[in-house]
């Protein structure tokens, strides 16, 4: 394990900002710590490089308990958010600041530095001071000095917060890049759950102060803990159902729910791509409006409303739409392939199961 | 026959006649108030003191400035600018970090003190240093039976003028320091550089040229005091005259070209701060206009790596 936070706990005043935190990292891994802002995420990044001291719990580093360790001994390497780049210094000045610090050898700087350049693509831009480089040139300038001294960490701060969005789309992909090229264990924060999605090999979310969920971007995304993390990862339709009869129910939605008590609450979530769509009217149980086709390149965003007024969000691929040949005000039936119960947002960690999607008895001829 | 067409194109002419700015006489007249102000009140007696130092001659002036009491209340104004500069400056730099990189009860009263001495009257501080130091002050007697002597001394002068202007340098540095950040700072923390080569290295680096500011306002004024001086001084000719004492006293005793020529340097002094001043402003609002201006263009934007498919 390269990173290990065990029950770690941040208060500003009375508010835990990161409440009992428990995660481990792995040598190489590339980490994103994912939530809304105020979550947390940032606080928990700053504690890993020892800008602030946990509260409580105890943060390890390749297996050394680091928290009495000061920031310049953790050989970390972080990146700032704003970059943080030293304008008084040229960007070769920056690059090798770490290095004369550490006291290295002239010319291993002089190489050093050489070698950084060349990777980052800067070459020609060693003499300029920060000023006079673009958004990207900036980052790539703070990532390089952060790694210059070969720290066994590098923690990135809102990497592609600064940058606008096609600068950004290339940036993502030469992280992804440069973690293969270079293999040092990574935690970025991010809020954008896209970037984390795309980027990172496992997916830290908080919410809160608290850790809602860890997981590769698959997991999060098929699996979600928690009702939280499944509106924060994607788009999900989520029904507010009562149960009555062993059925849970909703205008005209049904879903089978046998083991729950008459009259209880129970939230149902389910994916865009759960529903199953068709001009046919008698082919699926139920029926719904086409209201609005959103374009979005391959793909199209479909909202169906449902003779109760539900609205329910779809998606469905370009090609799909024209076979079918929708168009907005079009009558259509559909069905929900599989869905989850979700308990609610306070309710923290998952006692939910899947359930198996089962046609209700009375319509069930229709297949 | 004023048509809206033609008040239009006079407008178009003209692009100060507009509706947010005042009629051209009211902005003349304005500018020329100011104007006839500055001349009448600094200008004018400016010059004078130059006009009345050059009253009897340039040998006169030159032989008012090379009398022994002329050069020493020259060295000593010199000696006490060269103590209390450097102190303020520590202070100055030691207290501004504090204000613009901690959080800590009691800062708002520490930025109210450091104002202090420029809201006290500086006759006010000089007698609560006598008051203080005096022989019949609270430290009169201790100071007495070793001997020590602080008023009507160099060390009360210094004192008096180390309090006058306290506040110049740190005044400078705090929003300078307010606006470079901690982030720089932390970065050079992160980097493995310890407080004090962060300091050198990050923090002085990018608050230099508010510090020479400080320092240069610093020096003007210490060189130039005259009430708080002249209270713990005693006025002794040739040992505890400073420039403006010196002034002061030959204006007295009626040798006016002598004590223009005195003040000539004084206000030289004033000149030079002033030009030196205007110097470190337009350098820094260059420094902040180059930092401003748009990035030139990223001339490789992709940096140059191989390019790999990133799908998942």
């Amino acid at each position: 394990m390269s990173i290990e936070l065990k029950n770690v706990t941040k208060a500003f005043g009375p508010v835990p900002a990161v409440n009992q935190v428990t995660f481990s990292v792995k040598e190489g891994e590339l980490m994103a710590l994912l939530g809304p802002s105020g979550g947390g995420k940032t606080t928990v990044l700053r504690m890993i490089a020892g800008l602030e001291m946990p509260t409580a719990g105890d943060i390890f580093i390749r297996g050394r308990r680091v928290n009495e360790l000061p920031v310049q001994e953790r050989n970390i390497g972080f990146v700032f958010q704003s970059y943080a780049l030293f304008k008084n210094m040229t960007v070769a000045k920056n690059i090798a600041f770490g290095l004369k610090i550490k006291k290295w050898k002239r010319p291993d700087i002089l190489s050093r530095v050489e070698e950084l350049l060349k990777l980052f693509g800067l070459e020609g831009l060693e003499k300029r001071y920060p000023h006079q480089l673009s958004g990207g040139q900036r980052q790539r300038v703070a990532i390089a000095r952060a790694l210059a001294p070969k720290p066994s960490v590098l923690l990135l701060d809102e990497p592609f917060g600064a940058v606008d969005a096609k600068i950004r789309q290339e940036l993502r992909e030469w992280l992804v890049t440069l973690h293969h090229d270079l293999n040092v264990t990574t935690i970025f924060v991010t809020h954008d759950q896209e970037e984390a999605m795309e980027v990172s090999n496992r997916i830290v979310i908080f919410s809160r102060g608290n850790l809602e969920q860890i997981g590769t971007p698959r997991e999060v995304y098929e699996q979600p803990a928690n009702e939280f993390v499944a509106r924060f990862i994607g788009v999900m339709n989520i029904l507010d159902t009562v149960v009555s009869g062993g059925v849970a129910r909703i205008g005209e939605m049904q879903f089978p729910a046998h083991d729950q008590p008459e009259g209880c609450l129970l939230r149902i979530g389910f994916r865009p791509y759960a529903l199953q769509i068709s001009t046919d009217l008698a082919l699926f149980p139920y029926r719904a409006i086409l209201r609005h086709s959103f374009f979005l390149g391959i793909m199209l965003r479909l909202e169906l409303e449902l003779p109760s007024g539900l609205i329910l969000r779809s998606r469905m691929t370009k090609e799909d739409y024209a076979q079918l040949g929708l168009e907005d005000g079009r009558a259509i039936s559909f069905q929900i392939r599989n869905y989850r119960v979700l308990t609610r947002e306070s309710a923290g960690l998952p006692t939910e199961k899947e359930l198996s999607y089962q046609l209700p008895p009375t319509i069930g001829e229709h297949i | 026959m004023a048509s809206p067409i033609k008040t239009r194109l006079r407008a178009a002419r003209n692009p100060s006649c507009r509706s947010t700015e005042e009629s051209p006489v009211v902005k003349w007249l304005l500018i020329s108030i100011a104007l006839a102000f500055c001349l009448v009140f600094l200008l004018l007696p400016l010059l004078n003191v130059f006009a009345q130092a050059f009253a009897k001659g340039w040998r006169y002036y030159l032989e008012s400035l090379c009398t022994p009491d002329a050069w020493a209340a020259i060295r000593l104004t010199l000696l006490v600018a060269a103590i209390s500069v450097p102190v303020n400056v520590v202070f100055g730099v030691a207290a501004s970090w504090a204000i613009a990189k901690f959080n800590f009860r009691g800062k708002s009263l520490l930025i109210t003190l450091i104002d202090l001495p420029f809201s006290v009257s500086p006759v006010v501080a000089g007698l609560m240093f006598v008051v203080l130091f005096g022989l019949q002050g609270f430290f009169g007697k201790w100071l007495d039976e070793h001997n020590l002597k602080i008023i009507f001394a160099v060390p009360g002068i210094v004192l008096a003028t180390v309090f006058i202007t306290f506040p110049f340098v740190a005044r400078e540095l705090i929003p300078v320091m307010q606006a470079t950040g901690a982030e720089q700072e932390q970065a050079a923390l992160t980097l493995g550089a310890n407080g004090w080569q962060t300091f050198w290295h990050v923090t002085l680096p990018s608050v230099k040229w508010g510090l020479l500011y400080g320092v240069i306002l610093c020096t003007a004024r210490a060189m130039g005091e005259f009430g708080a001086v002249s209270v713990v001084s005693g006025h002794i000719t040739g040992q505890t005259d400073t420039m403006p004492l010196h002034v002061e006293k030959l204006y007295n005793e009626f040798n006016g070209p002598a004590a223009f020529a005195v003040a000539s340097l004084l206000a030289l002094l004033a000149l030079l701060t002033l030009i030196l001043k205007s110097l470190l402003e337009w350098k820094e609002a260059r420094d902040l206009a180059r930092a401003q201006q748009p990035a030139p263009p990223d001339s490789k934007a992709k940096p140059q790596m191989p390019a790999r498919e990133t799908t998942r």
